[in-house]
C-alpha cells in the first residue's frame, strides 16, 4: 500500500469517526439545541466525505468502527462540563482529518492527481468549518460552564 | 371629509388613492371614548403606538386625568395620520382594573403585596449574594421590545458595566434577531437601508414570509392605497397562508415549511441565467458575487419546485417580476426569520438587492422588518445581545471606545465571548448556572418555545426570578418578585421603528396606584446597587428620561445610528426623525447606503460575520482578506432539510403566527374589548383538502399535538396550503381558570406547547415555524364555529359560512380626509 493510500484510508476512517462522533454528541447533548441540531447537520458532511474517500480507493474494511466515543464521561450531573469535553473532542478530531486533507492534497499536486485534488478541495473547507463551529462553542461556553458554578 | 367606520369589520379603513411618485394623502383616524368628543378633550399629549412596529404616531386624547381616546398625527411621515385596530383600540387596556398597582414578593410559596423598598431590597440583597458567591455570570436580564430607548440604554449600562454580565437579551430575539443579523451579515452593520417611504415609489413590491396586511397594517393602508391609484406597483407574496397580501397579488407563491434557502435561491439562479445583474453596482459595492453564482448554479425553477411544493413555473413568473422590477422594494418578517435557515434566508434577499443595484435610491430598497415595537431600541442600545452603538465586541477599539463613553476599564466591560442568547440564559438556568433572572416587559411563559420545560425552568427554587410588568402574567405568577410598571401614556421616552424613525412618546396620565416606570425602577437598582465608574463617580449619571437620551446620544456619537441632531424638542410637535441624524443631516437620513456601503470596512463593522450554516464566527483577519474595502457582501447559502418533518405519527407542518387584533401574549390586547372580541380565542387553521380527507368541519374542537406537548382550538378551514397547520401565538392562560399554564381542567392553548426548541445559529431566533404535529378531532362543532377572525388570512373558504367579523358601534371610528 502506497502512501496515498494509506492516507486516504486513515481519513475515511477519521471522517467516520467524527461522523458519529457527532452524532452521539448531538444525542448526548438533547437539551443543548444548538449542539444537537448543528451536530447533526455537519455529522452529513462526514458522512458524504467518507463515502467519497471509499469512492476514491480508501477501502470499505472497518473504517467507522472505532467510535471511542468520548465524553461518556464520569460527570453526567455537570453536563456543562460533559459538553466542553466532547466540543474538544470533536474538534481535536476535526484537526486531525484537516491535516490528512492537507497531506491528501499536497500529494495529489505532487503526483498531478487531478481527481484527487478536486476531491481534497471540496471537502477539506468543510473540515475547516466543522472546525470553526467547534471552536465558536467552545468559546462561547466556557466562560459559563468554567467560571460560574451551577447551584445545587 | 369625515366618516364613521367599523375599523373591525374594515380594519385597513376607507381609500386614499394616490399616484407613483405623490405624496400619501393624509387620513386621520379619530377613536374616542363613548360620551367624548373633540371638544371635551382637555390635552392631547404626542406619542407613537407600541403595539407594533410601525411606530404610528398619534396624540393622546386626556380627559380629567385619564386617557380617553386617540388620535393620527397627520404631519407625521410613518402613518400620515392612520392608525391600525390595535392602535385605535389598545390604550383601553391601561386602565384595566387588574392592573398591578404594588409590588408583590413571594412569601410562604404566595405572592403577597409589599413596599418597593422591600421588593427593591430583595433584588440588591439577592444580586450582591450571587455577585459574591458565583460572579457575574451567575445574574441575567431578559428585557423587551416594549420600552423605550432612555430604558433599555439604562439597562444595558447597568447589566454590561454595572454587573458585568454577558446575559441580557430582548425578546427581540424571537422577532428581530434575523433582521439585524442579516444586515450585519451583508452590510457589515444592523440599520434600515430603505424607507418606508419606498412604497411610494417603487413599482414592484416582494413580500417575503411577511403578511403585512396584519402585522404593520398601516404600511399596508399605503400599499393599498398605491393599488388603487395610477401605476400601481405589482406584488410578489411568499407565504403559505391566503393572506390579504396573497390576494393582491400578481404572483402568490405558498412554499412547504423550512424551505426558503431552497426558493431563493432558485429565484437568483434564474436572474442571474437571464442576466438581470446589475454588473457596475456589483463590481463598485460588492464582494462575493462569483460564489453565489456557482452556488445557484444548479438550482434551477424544477429543482426548487420538488423541494418547496410550487410550480416551477410560478418561480418562473416570480423571478420574472423581480428581474423586471426598476424599483423593487422587498420587505420581510416572521415567515423568513422564524423558520429554518432563517438568516440564510434572509441574506440571499439581501443578494437578490446587491445584484439587481436596488438600494439607495427612491423606490429601491430592503426593509428587513421588525415585529415588535422598540425592537430597534434594544439592538441599538444594546440590550440585545450586542454591544451599544453598533460597537464589534470582538474589535477591542471598540470596547475601549465604549469604556471611554462609559469611563470603566475595557475589563469591566465582558467581551471575551459574544453577549449571550435568550434562550441559551435559559439554559445556562436551567443547568442552575444563572441563579437569578431578572425579567421586564415580556411573558416567557407564553412566548418562548417549548412551554412546559420553560415553566420548569422558571418554577425552579433555585432560580431567582423578578418580573416587571402590567400585569400578573402567566410570568408574574411564577416569580419571587414582581414589581408593578408604568406603560405608554404613563411615562416619556422614545422608540424607534423599523425605518429608523425616532418618535417621542410623552407622558399623558399618571400610572395606576404604585406602578413606576422602568427607567425609574431601573434607576432605582442602580442606585441602591451602587455602581461606580473608574473615577469612583456614580455609574449612571442620569435621572429621568430626557437626561438618559442625552446620556445615549454621546454613547450613538459617531456611530451609525448617531442621535447626536436629536432632542426632545425637536421631536416635540412635528414627526419623527430618522436617524442618523446629526451636524451632516440635521434632518435625518431617509436611506442608507445611497454612496455604497459605509459601515463594512474591517475597523468599522459591526461583526465579523458568521458562517450562515454553523453559525461559526469568522475571525478579524478572515474578514480583513475577504473585504479590505468594506463593500457589501454577498453570501451563498446551500438548502439543508429542515430538523423536523412530518412523519406517519406527526403527518402535518405546524406553522405560528399573529392575527391583526392581537400584540405579543396579549397581555393588552386581550383586555380592550373590541380586539379581545374580534379575536378572542385560539383556533387552527387547516386546508379544505385535509379537513375533507379527515373528515372534519369548520368550528370541529380539535387537538394538536407534537412530541412536546398539546393544544385544543375549534377548527377554521380556509386556503391554506396542504399538509400545513396553522396556530395563532397569542392565547395563554392568564383569562383561564388555570392562571399561568394548562391544568387538569383547562388544557393546552397556547401555540407553544407545541413548537420546537430549535434556533438559527447565526441569528440564535428560535423557530416557530417548522414542527410536525398530528391533528385529531376531540368534539363535533354542534353548531359552534372557530373564533378566528373573517376579515383576515384566517378568511374560512366557504364564504358565508359564519357570520363576518365585526365590531358594531363600538368599533367607529372617525376618518377624516381632505
Ligand atoms: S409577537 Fe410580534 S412583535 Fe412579538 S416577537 Fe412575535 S412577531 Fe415580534
Amino acid at each position: 500500500m502506497n502512501g496515498i493510500d494509506l492516507t486516504l484510508r486513515t481519513l475515511r476512517g477519521g471522517e467516520c469517526r467524527l461522523a458519529a462522533e457527532l452524532l452521539a454528541a448531538a444525542d448526548r447533548h438533547r437539551a443543548d439545541h444548538e449542539v444537537r441540531h448543528v451536530a447533526t447537520d455537519l455529522a452529513h458532511w462526514s458522512q458524504e466525505h467518507a463515502r467519497r474517500l471509499a469512492e476514491a480507493g480508501a477501502g470499505q474494511e472497518q473504517a467507522g468502527e472505532d467510535t471511542r466515543a468520548p465524553g461518556l464521561a464520569p460527570d453526567e450531573d455537570n453536563p456543562g462540563l460533559l459538553l466542553l469535553r466532547d466540543l474538544s473532542a470533536l474538534h481535536l478530531a476535526a484537526v486531525e482529518n484537516s491535516l490528512h486533507w492537507e497531506m491528501l492534497a499536497q500529494a495529489a499536486q505532487a503526483t498531478r492527481d487531478e481527481a484527487l485534488l478536486a476531491l481534497a478541495s471540496e471537502c477539506h473547507p468543510r473540515t475547516l468549518r466543522q472546525m470553526r463551529w467547534t471552536n465558536t462553542m467552545i468559546k462561547n461556553i466556557a466562560p459559563q460552564v468554567l467560571a460560574v458554578s451551577p447551584a445545587g | 371629509m369625515d366618516a364613521s367606520v367599523d375599523r373591525i369589520a374594515r380594519p385597513w379603513g376607507s381609500r386614499t388613492p394616490y399616484d407613483r411618485h405623490e405624496p400619501w394623502p393624509s387620513r386621520v383616524d379619530t377613536f374616542l371614548a363613548d360620551g367624548i368628543d373633540a371638544d371635551s378633550v382637555t390635552d392631547w399629549v404626542q406619542a407613537a403606538s407600541i403595539l407594533h412596529s410601525d411606530g404610528d404616531a398619534m396624540d393622546i386624547a386626556v380627559v380629567d386625568g385619564r386617557i380617553a381616546g386617540v388620535r393620527g398625527r397627520a404631519v407625521d411621515r410613518v402613518n400620515r395620520g392612520r392608525l391600525g385596530p390595535k392602535d385605535l383600540f389598545g390604550w383601553q387596556a391601561n386602565a384595566s382594573s387588574d392592573r398591578l398597582t404594588r409590588p408583590l414578593i413571594r412569601r410562604d410559596g404566595r405572592l403577597v403585596e409589599c413596599s418597593w423598598d422591600t421588593a427593591m431590597e430583595r433584588i440588591a440583597d439577592r444580586s450582591r449574594e450571587l455577585l459574591a458567591e458565583s460572579g457575574p455570570g451567575s445574574l441575567g436580564f431578559y428585557t423587551s421590545g416594549q420600552l423605550y430607548l432612555e430604558e433599555y440604554y439604562t439597562l444595558a449600562v447597568l447589566a454590561r458595566a454595572g454587573i458585568g454580565t454577558n446575559h441580557l437579551d430582548g425578546n427581540t430575539r424571537l422577532c428581530t434577531a434575523t433582521a439585524a443579523e442579516a444586515l450585519k451579515e451583508s452590510f457589515g452593520c444592523d440599520g434600515q437601508p430603505g424607507s418606508y417611504d419606498d412604497v411610494d415609489h417603487a413599482d414592484t413590491i416582494a413580500l417575503f414570509g411577511h403578511n403585512i396586511a396584519e402585522t404593520q397594517p398601516v404600511q399596508w393602508m399605503r400599499i393599498l392605497d398605491r393599488l388603487a391609484g395610477g401605476d400601481p406597483p405589482r406584488l410578489l407574496c411568499v407565504d403559505p397562508r391566503p393572506t390579504r397580501v396573497a390576494r393582491e397579488a400578481a404572483v402568490h407563491l405558498a412554499p412547504r415549511g423550512g424551505t426558503n434557502v431552497a426558493l431563493l435561491n432558485a429565484l437568483l439562479h434564474e436572474i442571474i441565467r437571464t442576466d438581470r445583474v446589475d454588473h457596475d453596482y456589483l463590481a463598485a459595492h460588492t464582494v462575493g458575487f462569483d460564489e453565489l453564482a456557482s452556488e445557484v448554479a444548479e438550482c434551477t425553477p424544477a429543482w426548487a419546485a420538488g423541494i418547496c411544493d410550487v410550480p416551477a413555473a410560478r418561480i418562473e413568473e416570480a423571478a420574472e417580476l423581480l428581474g423586471t422590477a426598476d424599483r423593487l422594494l422587498s420587505t420581510v418578517l416572521q415567515g423568513v426569520y422564524q423558520s429554518h435557515q432563517a438568516t440564510a434566508a434572509a441574506v440571499q434577499i439581501n443578494n437578490l438587492h446587491l445584484i439587481r443595484g436596488m438600494l439607495g435610491r427612491p423606490g429601491a430598497g430592503v426593509l428587513q422588518m421588525n415585529g415588535q415595537p422598540t425592537a430597534q431600541n434594544t439592538r441599538e442600545c444594546g440590550a440585545n445581545g450586542d454591544l451599544p452603538g453598533f460597537r464589534n465586541w470582538q474589535n477591542d477599539d471598540h470596547v475601549a471606545d465604549l469604556a471611554r463613553v462609559w469611563n470603566v476599564e475595557p475589563e469591566t466591560i465582558p467581551h471575551f465571548a459574544p453577549p449571550t442568547h435568550a434562550l441559551q440564559m435559559f439554559r445556562y438556568a436551567e443547568q442552575g448556572s444563572i441563579r437569578m433572572l431578572w425579567i421586564s416587559g415580556t411573558n416567557p411563559a407564553v412566548s418562548l418555545p417549548e412551554l412546559a420545560r420553560v415553566r420548569a425552568i422558571l418554577g425552579q427554587d433555585r432560580l431567582f426570578v423578578v418580573a416587571q410588568d402590567l400585569f400578573l402574567t402567566e410570568t408574574a405568577q411564577l416569580a419571587d418578585v414582581v414589581l408593578p410598571a408604568a406603560t405608554w401614556g404613563e411615562k416619556t421616552g422614545t422608540f424607534t421603528n423599523a425605518d429608523r424613525t425616532v418618535h417621542l412618546a410623552d407622558k399623558a396620565v399618571e400610572p395606576p396606584g404604585e406602578a413606576r416606570p422602568d427607567l425609574a425602577i431601573f434607576l432605582d437598582y442602580a442606585a441602591r446597587m451602587d455602581f461606580r465608574d473608574k473615577a469612583g463617580g456614580p455609574l449612571v449619571t442620569w435621572h429621568d428620561p430626557e437626561s438618559a437620551f442625552e446620556a445615549w446620544k454621546r454613547c450613538s456619537a459617531g456611530r451609525p445610528c448617531d442621535y447626536t441632531g436629536l432632542t426632545y424638542a425637536k421631536l416635540r410637535g412635528g414627526s419623527g426623525i430618522q436617524w442618523p441624524c446629526d451636524d451632516g443631516a440635521p434632518d435625518g437620513t431617509d436611506r442608507l447606503y445611497t454612496d455604497g456601503i459605509s459601515w463594512a470596512r474591517p475597523d468599522d463593522c459591526e461583526t465579523y460575520g458568521k458562517d450562515l450554516r454553523t453559525g461559526a464566527a469568522t475571525d478579524a483577519d478572515e474578514y480583513r482578506a475577504s473585504n479590505p474595502e468594506g463593500k457589501a457582501m454577498i453570501k451563498a447559502a446551500a438548502y439543508l432539510p429542515p430538523h423536523e418533518e412530518p412523519d406517519d405519527r406527526y403527518p402535518f407542518q405546524l406553522t405560528t403566527g399573529r392575527t391583526l387584533y392581537h400584540f405579543h401574549t396579549r397581555t393588552k390586547t386581550g383586555r380592550a374589548p373590541q380586539l379581545n372580541d374580534a379575536a378572542p380565542d385560539v383556533w387552527v387553521e387547516v386546508s379544505a383538502a385535509d379537513a375533507g380527507a379527515l373528515g372534519l368541519d369548520e368550528g370541529d374542537l380539535v387537538e394538536v399535538s407534537t412530541p412536546r406537548g398539546s393544544l385544543r382550538g375549534r377548527l377554521r378551514v380556509t386556503g391554506i396550503r396542504t399538509g400545513l397547520l396553522f396556530v395563532p401565538f397569542h392565547y395563554g392562560y392568564w383569562d383561564t381558570k388555570a392562571g399561568s399554564g394548562p391544568d387538569g381542567e383547562v388544557p393546552g392553548r397556547a401555540a407553544n406547547e407545541t413548537t420546537v426548541t430549535d434556533w438559527d445559529p447565526v441569528s440564535k431566533q428560535p423557530l416557530f415555524k417548522t414542527a410536525a404535529a398530528a391533528l385529531h378531532l376531540v368534539e363535533r362543532a354542534h353548531g359552534e364555529i372557530a373564533p378566528a377572525p373573517t376579515t383576515t388570512a384566517s378568511a374560512p373558504t366557504r364564504h358565508g359560512s359564519v357570520p363576518d367579523t365585526a365590531g358594531g358601534p363600538s368599533a367607529h371610528v372617525t376618518e377624516d380626509t381632505e
